[in-house]
């Protein structure tokens, strides 16, 4: 672990008045939905994550890339509230927050969809999609409302292949599933949705279908923020880029700073010639 | 369970939304959401071989008595429906009914001569408890439920054991209330009956076309009408067919008409239990712990709180049949055989539709499966085979359901 080079704390922190050392009850104009400074994440004696700092703005779609055990998925359970760092601050829309429990996120505003996708099989689009929140009138289901704003939300989001709402999920195809995933994150009205992999199970087709539901996302004002493997779909739909190598986060800026040899390079040493130096740790 | 997904499938959506398709209806019935077709199939194949097999079956006296006999299964199986739709299993139900009629029995004894209205409700109360114990052993050291019932199962039988021996009547205590013999033994008058099905049948006929007007004034299309139209008619048809039977004269000796007293409870727990699953945030949840509990945890359900409300809405289940199973023997035993009538709880549920998997089942389907064992009991009784023949008969039915179920399965995952 200690190959790793030590970083400077190279990104500038949130625009506002002074924030060292706030309680964080004041807001401020922001520049980004969430931005994560100098987070930390101990397993014991096992450093998962060390000197994070990551900027995710509204609208756009940020892909965070690395190779396995990089911290990826500590970074995003960070941000979800499965666990709380070990130390850093997270701002959202430039206020200090603290994600202790997943509730937390949720009422945030950040909604994940993990691989698993989370969906039961044996109900329907309709009741997975309210699942946990359901409409009742009277203590009664008021199932009517809940498939309108369900055909709503998915006709929206321009999800077209799905025949009738009131299908069950059990035999939907694999990108079907990830766009009810979605839309649930959506209409759940979620300023960021983080996607873990969305891609790695799907064919061709269903492939195309999902990251453009992703694009239709972020062109709602969405923050997108997509975990992947495959540098191709990262370079077709991201707008920004964030890699991580170790538990730490050795590049971030915008998708045309990199091309796939950068980003190799990135991923496998950490450091690349080609990448404009106020993004990249590279000393 | 893992979703795995092949890169081989097509990007269209497989047509099983629309119900007008009949080949949509089809694969519905093959991915295990067929509704009642095939046991009502099966029903009425059993009902035809006995009639014809003795002639006798479809009097009015032997269709009356079968729905009397059938009671203690549906109501157990419907018990079981609630802990099967979360993927767990009671197997101390038998003897948990045991106890809780053998409570009314004795508190409404000469030993004790409680009102009825005490001593019914508390022995609803133990069941209840021993349904809460259960589960909170299953929720608190994480064990399966099949264990912790199988321990309470020989606890159950024990403490039953105890308290009837306790009364020193020989092992057996007779029912010494007119209210508790009733539940059973009771019949509404005639006209009773008429009223109460005509009423029954046409609530549900209003209700059922309400929902298809909501739903088609809310522009979302829905059921072809000549569904509901069919569904009625069969239900008008049934009804007054019901009321023929129970109207009729079943007794040689003496004037015995109307409808027992059993079947309105019957219907009662069914409709209630119903409403719960279908039209509640509880009910959904409960399909949605069984379906996927990790799901239903991540999307903020209190999975053990809802839980332990299946195992007590079990035990009031299991209460209520317990209740009616000492009146319809006018006393509890210490010979009740606990065991055998668990496993055919579970069976009666299964049978009917319910999966043993988790996530899929109605209460429908306990009632359904228990007309489906208590017509092999009465039928097999009736032509005269012995109990070894009726236990493998049942057996094979058993089978052939779990079967089924276990290709619905199969059928509803490969599609994805």
């Amino acid at each position: 672990m200690s190959s790793a080079p030590e970083l400077p704390n190279v990104s500038t922190p949130p625009t506002g008045p002074s924030i060292a050392g706030n309680s964080g009850a004041e807001v401020f104009d922001f520049e980004h939905l969430l931005s994560m400074r100098d987070i930390a994440k101990n397993f014991g004696a096992v450093q998962a994550l060390r000197h994070v700092d990551i900027d995710i703005p509204a609208g756009q779609v940020t892909a965070l890339i690395g190779d396995n055990g990089a911290g990826k998925s500590t970074l995003i359970k960070t941000i979800s509230g499965i666990w709380a760092p070990s130390a850093g601050q997270i701002f959202w829309k430039g206020k200090e927050v603290h994600i202790h429990t997943p509730h937390a996120a949720t009422d945030l505003g950040i909604a994940t969809v993990y691989q698993d996708l989370a969906l039961c099989d044996n109900l329907d689009i309709v009741q997975n999609m309210y699942l946990g929140m359901e409409i009742t009138r009277f203590g009664i289901l008021d199932e009517i409302q809940m498939e309108l704003t369900t055909l709503k939300v998915l006709s929206d989001l321009s999800v077209s292949t799905v025949s009738s709402v009131r299908q069950l999920v059990g035999s939907l195809s694999g990108g079907q599933r990830q766009a009810v995933a979605v839309a649930r994150a959506v209409m759940r009205d979620s300023e960021l949705v983080i996607l873990d992999e969305p891609t790695a199970a799907l064919g061709v087709s269903q492939t195309k279908q999902v990251l453009a539901l992703i694009r239709t996302l972020a062109a709602r004002g969405i923050a997108v923020l997509v975990i992947s493997h495959n540098l191709n779909e990262v370079f077709s739909v991201a707008d920004r880029i964030a890699v991580m190598r170790l538990g730490t986060l050795v590049s971030q800026g915008p998708v045309a700073n990199y091309d796939t040899s950068s980003a190799v390079e990135l991923i496998t040493t950490g450091e690349s010639d080609r990448v404009p130096s106020t993004f990249s740790s590279a000393q | 369970m893992t979703t795995s997904q092949t890169d081989i499938e097509s990007p269209d959506a497989p047509d099983v939304g629309s119900s007008t398709n009949l080949l949509a209806q089809v694969k519905r019935i093959w991915q295990g959401d067929s509704g009642l077709l095939p046991i009502l199939i099966g029903l009425a194949a059993l009902v035809i071989f006995f009639e014809v097999r003795t002639s006798v079956f479809l009097q009015p006296e032997n269709i009356t008595n079968l729905f009397v006999q059938s009671t203690i299964f549906i109501l157990l199986g419907m018990a079981e429906i609630w802990l099967l739709l979360l993927g767990d299993i009671d197997l101390s139900l038998g003897y948990a009914t045991g106890l809780g009629g053998a409570v009314a029995v004795i508190l409404v004894s000469n030993n004790y001569r409680w009102p009825w209205y005490l001593a019914l409700p508390l022995a609803l109360i133990v069941t209840i408890s021993s349904s809460a114990l259960s589960a909170f052993i299953v929720i608190r050291f994480r064990l399966p439920s099949f264990i912790v019932t199988l321990a309470m199962f020989l606890g159950l039988e024990g403490v039953m054991l105890y308290i009837i021996n306790a009364q020193g009547t020989g092992g057996s205590v007779s029912v010494q209330n007119n209210i508790l013999y009733n539940l059973v033994n009771g019949n509404l008058t005639p006209l009773a009956t008429w009223i109460f099905v005509v009423a029954a049948a046409v609530l549900t006929s209003f209700l059922m076309l309400r929902a298809d007007q909501t739903r088609r004034k809310s522009g979302l299309g829905g059921r072809p009408m000549w569904i509901t139209i069919t569904k009625i008619a069969l239900l008008g048809i049934s009804s007054l067919l019901l009321i023929l039977v129970f109207n009729a004269n079943r007794s040689t000796f003496a004037h015995v008409v109307g409808m027992p007293f059993a079947i309105p409870i019957d219907l009662f727990v069914l409709a209630v239990s119903t409403f719960i699953l279908a039209k509640t945030k509880a009910g959904r949840y409960l399909y949605a712990i069984g379906g996927n509990t990790e799901a239903a945890r991540r999307a903020g359900i209190n999975v053990n709180r809802y839980r332990r409300m299946a195992f007590m809405l079990s035990g009031l289940t299991t209460g209520i049949a317990g209740l009616l199973y000492v009146s319809r023997l006018v006393g509890i035993s210490t010979g009740i055989e606990g065991g055998t009538y668990v496993l055919y709880a579970v069976a009666a549920a299964v049978i009917g539709g319910a999966s043993l998997y988790g996530g899929r089942g109605k209460m429908i389907h306990a009632v359904l499966g228990g007309l489906v064992i208590g017509t092999i009991d009465n039928g097999m009784s009736l032509i005269n085979l012995n109990a070894a023949t009726q236990l493998i008969a049942t057996a094979i039915v058993l089978l052939a359901a779990v079967i089924v179920d276990s290709l619905a399965r199969r059928g509803s995952t490969t599609t994805r």
